[in-house]
């Protein structure tokens, strides 16, 4: 895979359930991209991620590519499937959000 | 169908306990995902896209009514009230929690069924003819010897930690519906001297390195059977490659030995582990044999049947599609479609899995099969309930008469679910469904199989028409092989050229076949025999006017 380039946001799946999830500002996993703590800077991201993947209650937690505008959306469609969810049923994120994460 | 005893039971419900216990410890922090990984794995816990898939073993792909029922109740109760049964005849849960996985391994251990062993290193779910036991072309039905390599195999101690996952498939039919040689192991059941005998394939697979399975053996004793498998895989176990997991493969290994020192290995190594085996398992073979009996097939009167294949069409074009011929002169095999124009290939609501097991339990002897193109058959049917058949089937929304036309597309779940996907295959089928519904007929007998990764879940390599969805540069693209084969002259699809964006993959599908009926013969020639007649080079052009004008 090619270098990971700014901004980018740190992203996982919730432990329970599965869910996406991303970091927030907080320091909490969030299902909301829009909630996410948009990192300028690479080199900051991975020490966060290293801490935070440690953390219990999340799998999987990686840096993804994000574009910044009026609203934070996914650069590669990957995370876009990851952040709606499923293109054949209505399922997902773009049902549910949040009652299928543990609170 | 194969009864579990106490064993099997006791083993099963253990799994289930240790599992519940490794889910907790994973819960209250006493196990990291690293260490747990491997555990849920074992048990068919996959963490997906969205969330934790479970992919429940259907054991050569055969289920009765109760377990059907017991499969809709845990996806209403568990899950999104659906299924996905997959091309190795099992059926995956897209949505579980982590915590209930526990209780859902409990409930298919209440009908006998559990997902060891459907991920892993190991000696996975051994598929097998969809119409095994029913066939009119069956030398003898395969399933009791999928059972017994499948009592065999399951925690093998040897066998747990294999240098890559290993599949194996096996026919009794003459024609191959199996794809045994796209397997680790394909065992085709032949007639030798008035004898079973077992024609051994070793090495196929798809994947990033597609290969079609070299002959081992052509007439191994049927009864040798489990002593030459333990041979082949304890030669793989030493020399596959374990650096590289691109390369892990038997089919590198083969490869890389050639097929006659491998050969040569095997045999050193049949010869030692042969007089190991006592006789037991023949032993245990005999007992399973009584559980796999024919039904007691049962005389009616026809006249309904001939009735509505005069007065009703649409019956009729399903009985010509959907309806093959048994091996019980009376009696016949229903494959209902779950190709559905604009359905999600291999999916099933709950409400179509208990109508499904009610066909079965009412009119089909209590017999149901998944096949590996994702279709659900009823192997047992009288001719004369037929037409009730077809009537339930159409109340439930599965009358689609499309077995083997273009819409009865083999699709992996792609990156809509596939945390391993690089782009997604279940739009690209349902919208080649829809598009060519109409057309389907004319068309005649196609088989396009999708994947959305190089892994060939969706087994595109021996697709006459294979696509596989790449990650071109940040944008799906789709890739075009033609002219494989997934039946007795089982070959691997050549690629045509550069990919197609999503919105160039439908025009450009337009134009071959807009090619093949051009090119065909009659409506005879199928697009398969026209592209062994001509090769694949008028339709490589055809895919390609559009880069020539350019």
């Amino acid at each position: 895979m090619s270098r990971i380039k700014a901004p980018v946001v740190i992203t996982a799946n919730d432990l329970l359930s599965g869910e996406v999830v991303y970091l927030d500002a907080s320091h909490r996993w969030s299902i909301e991209l829009s909630a996410a703590k948009v990192f300028e800077v690479v080199e900051e991201a991975t020490i966060e991620l290293d801490a935070m993947a440690k953390e219990a209650d999340v799998v999987g937690a990686y840096l993804a590519e994000v574009l910044v505008g009026a609203s934070i959306s996914p650069r590669h469609y990957r995370e876009g499937f990851r952040q709606r969810g499923p293109s054949n049923y209505f399922h997902g994120k773009q049902t549910v959000k949040g009652a299928e994460v543990a609170a | 169908m194969y009864t579990y005893q106490e064993f099997d039971r006791a083993f099963v419900r253990d799994r289930v306990g240790q599992y519940r216990d490794q889910v907790r410890r994973r819960l209250d922090g006493a196990l990291t995902e690293d260490e747990f990984k491997p555990l849920r794995l074992m048990n068919g816990v996959y963490l997906q896209l969205h969330a934790y898939m479970l992919r429940v073993a259907i054991p050569y792909g055969t289920l009765s009514s109760q377990q059907m029922r017991q499969l809709a109740y845990i996806a209403d109760k568990w899950d999104k009230g659906y299924g996905h049964f997959t091309t190795r005849q099992n059926i995956q849960f897209n949505w579980p929690r982590l915590i209930d996985t526990p209780d859902i391994l409990d409930a298919l251990a209440d009908v006998d069924m559990h997902a060891i062993q459907t991920s892993g290193n190991t000696i996975r779910n051994v598929t097998t003819d969809q119409f095994a036991g029913a066939a009119i072309d069956e030398i003898a039905d395969p399933r009791p010897y999928a059972e017994l390599i499948r009592q065999w195999s399951t925690d093998h101690p040897e066998f747990q930690f294999l240098p890559r996952k290993f599949k194996i498939a096996i026919t009794g039919a003459l024609e191959d519906r199996a794809v045994v040689r796209a397997h680790d192991i394909g065992l085709q059941l032949v007639e030798h001297e008035g004898r079973i005998a077992f024609k051994v394939f070793v090495g196929g697979g798809l994947g990033r390195t597609p290969v079609i399975g070299q002959e081992l053996t052509d007439r191994l004793p049927a009864e040798d059977l489990l002593p030459y498998l333990e041979a082949v895989l304890s030669v793989y176990n030493l020399a596959g490659r374990r650096d590289n997991k691109y390369k892990a493969r038997i089919k590198i290994t083969v490869g890389a030995m050639g097929i006659d020192a491998f050969r040569a290995k095997v045999d050193e190594a049949f010869q030692r582990l042969r007089a190991e085996f006592s006789g037991q398992d023949l032993a245990v073979l005999g007992d399973i044999q009584k559980g796999f009996m024919p039904p007691e097939y049962v005389e009616k009167s026809q006249d309904r049947y001939f009735d509505a294949l005069d007065g009703d069409s649409y019956f009729r074009e399903w009985v010509e599609r959907n309806v093959f011929a048994h091996k019980h002169p009376s009696y016949a095999s229903v494959t209902i479609s779950l190709k559905g124009h604009g359905d999600t290939p291999g999916d099933a609501t709950a409400a179509q899995m208990r109508a499904i097991a009610d066909v079965a339990e009412c009119l089909a002897h209590d017999e149901l099969r998944i096949s590996h193109e994702q279709n659900i058959v009823l192997p047992h049917v009288a001719q004369a309930d037929l037409p009730a058949v077809y009537q339930a089937l159409k109340s439930i929304g599965l009358a689609t008469a499309n077995i083997g036309l273009v819409s009865d597309i083999i699709a992996c779940p792609g990156m809509d679910y596939c945390a391993l996907a690089t782009a997604r295959s279940i739009p690209i089928a349902q919208d080649i469904a829809v598009r060519y519904e109409s057309r389907e007929q004319e068309i005649g007998p196609m088989q396009i199989k999708i994947s959305g990764c190089i892994n060939a879940c969706g087994h595109h390599h021996v697709g006459h028409i294979g696509i596989l969805g790449l990650d071109k540069a940040g944008v799906e693209n789709y890739q075009i092989t033609l002219g494989g084969s997934a039946g007795n002259d089982a070959s691997i699809g050549e690629k045509m050229g550069r990919g197609f964006n999503i919105d160039e993959l439908m025009p450009a599908l337009d134009r071959l076949i807009d090619a093949y009926l051009m090119h065909r013969l009659s409506t005879e020639e199928t697009f398969a025999q026209a592209i062994k007649r001509l090769g694949t080079r008028p339709f490589q052009e055809a895919l390609y006017v559009v880069d020539q004008a350019a």
